[in-house]
């Protein structure tokens, strides 16, 4: 039953990475498109491909939340004390990006726009930074167990949580670079192809290097989750590698079929390869999933409720997109 | 560096989960009920070929879509706050109190995908599939309310779970954590407050655009529909309330006791209109109605009904003098208001009732137009009292909110960043919905489809830069 827990919850954790993380990258390009007039044009596609779910998106940060602090809370109450500072810095980089967003598009005059888009990207990067700086954290053994608080800023400041908050961005900046070469193609904008190409190849090859170079901090810093990743979690690993490369070789060669999905998967496998990794651990290495699992009609509830979740909510989503579709067929239509 | 911030965090710790939670349940009852008035709208619509309706319920979908936006970041933000704040609590009882939020994660998460579908569906969908995609968002609405409702009666009628030797949570029953004994009428209460707020406060709107000379039938019907509700709601919240305080005497006593201010146990209790506790416990001021207070309690018992005072419980189990005292006020504002508006409510009713159309007329509009913010304010009143009224308690009998906070000093900087950061969020929030009404009165008729103000809907076939 923990298990099941546990993969329900990185199964969260995943979902958030993949659909969040492909938001907060558009949020990335947002802020380095250069001047109102030089930026102009790749700002309106991320505007474009960001519309439709951003909402839903939220869903998966609080879904990964309620599942840990009611299948798992005293592991939860030990991360929210260590890691108060960052998890504070994300909750308010939300607000900021979640509303100067929502408002964005409704105030008028350019300068104010300008204000509410500039806080947007900012705070696009500063809520993956310090969730891989959390994730770093936790995977590096700095949250101790046993509903007691870590150091507050070592905690955070280390090897391993820089290497998890920049990886963090940057593998954030390499998902949305290609589905925004794939949404600008879509819209027949070859212009802005070529311009996500080139920012995706060089995301895709800094990704590349930050994951790289991971291997040797993990191995001086997060003994645990190094040897889980060379063992338990390496065909993790190899899959992400090759899933890595070959959407960027791909890519590179002007093909754009299966390069979301390749994108996609290889950012998936790094995140369900970290939990591998930390298998059977929690907090590593001081508390075990089952140390910390909730009784069983607790782990219950939280399964019945998922298993509900993916009856009523697949299907819905799925109609938004087909409408998202629909309408994109139908206006097109129009203006040709 | 740590000892230089650190300041004792419960108080800062319970100003900003009050503040935040104060901010978040603003947006709650246009969230949960707006769809409804939409609902109405649309129907109209589509039965009566009705322009305006029609109108009406597309620009609606879409402040639906800001204000709820704007509650889903507020709202994620008080998933952290549970765990910054008050980790301990998370931790030992997490995992009980957590089971009505995993339900509520799947009530949030229809009501996201369908506003969206719903403002996707417009001149896209057929129109009578289109206005039933409104009904899961209500349905959604009213659910997830119920099921945070429910997690806040647990916390005053703690149940469905044993506690081990060594004070672990054990034997969970997820549905008695749910249907704990205050949560039938606490969720009954709010979501009735949901209805009864979001009509006065859209239609109070509307009262000024009316009352500023925008006598057309467009404003007419923004006003009629959500005041109908609204006014529809007040008289049976009036008898919820009445009930679930006479619940609140019989089970929550020590919370009884500030809210009447009663210092002694004692039969034939008035009930005092505004007064105050002194430092050394007796009340004074105020206007007394001698024996009310028992014979609410009671009525049965008449003014003989025994009503336990301060001095039943051991003082650290009860709320202090200060809280007591703040306790009463916002009763008192909240009965106050809530009366009010049941008057203004039937004077509603009884005009139809007479002269068959809307009392679209001055006097009437000068007491709707404040009517939506007073509304609130009895909101957040009721809010307090349950709230403050429970202290010292955070589960009541297991748990102190001071043994529950964090121990983090630095509390207080978050609070003073996240108030600024909130107030700005609220102001803009206002600001950005007056903007996009002006400019939708620049455009009369129907709203064009592709209208970009809603913050998702439907994306253009091109790139509009």
């Amino acid at each position: 039953m923990t298990t099941a827990v546990a993969i329900v919850l990185f199964f969260g954790v995943t979902a958030y990475a993949v659909f969040a993380g492909a938001d907060f990258g558009a949020g990335f390009w947002d802020l380095i498109a250069g001047g109102a007039e030089r930026g102009a044009k790749p700002r309106a596609l991320i505007d474009h491909s960001i519309g439709p779910v951003w909402e839903a998106n939220h869903v998966w940060l609080i879904f990964c939340l309620v599942v840990l602090w009611t299948g798992f809370s005293s592991a939860f109450q030990s991360i929210m004390l260590t890691l108060f500072v960052p998890l504070t810095l994300a909750a308010l980089g939300i607000v900021m990006r979640g509303s100067s967003f929502a408002f964005r598009k409704s105030v008028f005059v350019t300068k104010q726009q300008r204000v509410y888009g500039a806080v947007f990207a900012m705070s696009s990067v500063l809520v993956p930074y310090c969730i891989g700086a959390v994730a770093g954290a936790i995977a590096s053994g700095r949250v101790p167990a046993g509903g007691k608080a870590g150091d507050w800023w070592s905690s955070w400041i280390n090897p391993t949580s820089v290497l998890g908050g920049v990886l963090a961005v940057a593998v954030c900046a390499y998902l949305a670079a290609f589905y925004l070469v794939a949404d600008a193609d879509r819209l027949g904008e070859r212009e802005l192809v070529d311009y996500f190409r080139r920012r995706a190849i060089i995301a895709a090859v800094v990704a590349g290097i930050i994951a790289f170079a991971g291997i040797f901090v993990l191995h001086a810093d997060a003994k645990y989750i190094f040897d889980g990743l060379t063992s338990r979690a390496l065909p993790c690993v190899i899959v992400s590698a090759i899933c890595g490369v070959s959407s960027l070789v791909l890519l590179a060669r002007g093909r754009r079929q299966l390069t979301r999905v390749l994108a996609i998967a290889a950012v998936a496998t790094v995140v369900i390869g970290w939990g591998v990794a930390q298998w059977p651990y929690l907090l590593p290495v001081s508390m075990k999933l089952s140390q910390a699992a909730a009784p069983d009609a607790t782990l219950e509830t939280i399964l019945v409720v998922f298993v509900a979740a993916a009856v009523l909510i697949v299907p819905s989503l799925a109609l938004l997109y087909h409408l998202d579709q629909r309408s994109m067929l139908a206006s097109e239509g129009v203006s040709q | 560096m740590n000892a230089l911030i650190a300041v004792d965090p419960v108080p800062w710790a319970r100003s900003q989960m009050a503040f935040t939670l104060g901010f978040h349940i603003i947006l709650v009852p246009l969230g949960v009920s707006w769809a409804f008035m939409a609902l109405i709208a649309n129907w109209r619509a589509i039965r009566r070929n009705d322009a305006d309706a029609l109108a009406l319920a597309q620009r609606w979908s879409k402040y639906m879509a800001v204000t709820f936006a704007v509650g889903a970041v507020t709202g994620t933000v008080l998933t952290f706050e549970f765990g910054l704040l008050w980790p301990t609590f998370m931790g030992r009882f997490g995992a009980a109190f957590g089971i009505p939020f995993a339900v509520e994660g799947l009530f949030f998460f229809a009501e996201a995908i369908f506003i969206a579908i719903y403002i996707y569906g417009w001149e896209r969908m057929k129109p009578w599939p289109h206005f039933w995609t409104l009904v899961p968002i209500i349905v959604s609405g009213i659910g997830g309310t119920v099921s945070v409702v429910a997690a806040n009666a647990w916390m005053n009628e703690p149940g469905g779970f044993t506690l081990d030797s060594a004070g672990k949570v054990t034997n969970v029953h997820p549905l008695n954590v749910i249907f704990n004994s205050a949560m039938p009428l606490e969720a009954l209460h709010m979501v009735l407050a949901a209805y009864l707020v979001g009509g006065f406060l859209i239609a109070s709107v509307y009262a000024v655009a009316i009352l500023r000379g925008r006598r057309d039938r467009y404003h007419m019907l923004g006003f009629v529909i959500p005041f109908t509700v609204a006014a529809l709601a007040t008289p049976v919240q009036m008898f919820v309330g009445d009930t679930l305080a006479r619940w609140v005497y019989k089970n929550e006593p020590a919370k009884f006791a500030a809210i009447e201010i009663v210092p002694k146990t004692s039969s034939d209790v008035p009930e005092i209109l505004l007064g105050h506790l002194n430092s050394n416990g007796t009340e004074s001021g105020g206007i007394k109605i001698p024996g009310l207070a028992s014979w609410l309690s009671s009525p049965s018992g008449g003014k003989n009904t025994t009503i336990k005072g301060r001095n039943a419980f051991p003082t650290a189990n009860e709320p202090t003098i200060a809280e007591t005292n703040v306790v009463h006020l916002a009763w008192d504002i909240m009965v106050g208001l809530g009366t009010a508006l049941f008057l203004l409510s039937a004077w509603y009713a009884l005009y139809w009732l007479f002269r068959r159309r809307a009392p679209l007329i001055k006097p009437f509009l000068w007491l709707a137009a404040p009517a939506g913010v007073a509304s609130v304010i009895a909101l957040e009143a009721g809010w307090v009292v349950t709230e403050v009224g429970r202290q010292p308690w955070i589960v009541v009998n297991y748990l102190k909110v001071a043994a529950a906070a964090t121990t983090n000093g630095g509390v207080w900087i978050t609070f003073i960043v996240i108030s600024v950061l909130y107030l700005v969020v609220g102001v803009t929030l206002i600001l950005v919905m007056r903007h996009m009404s002006r400019r939708a009165r620049a455009t009369p008729g129907a709203d064009p489809p592709d209208d970009s103000d809603a913050p998702y809907g439907p994306r253009p076939g091109v790139l509009v830069s």
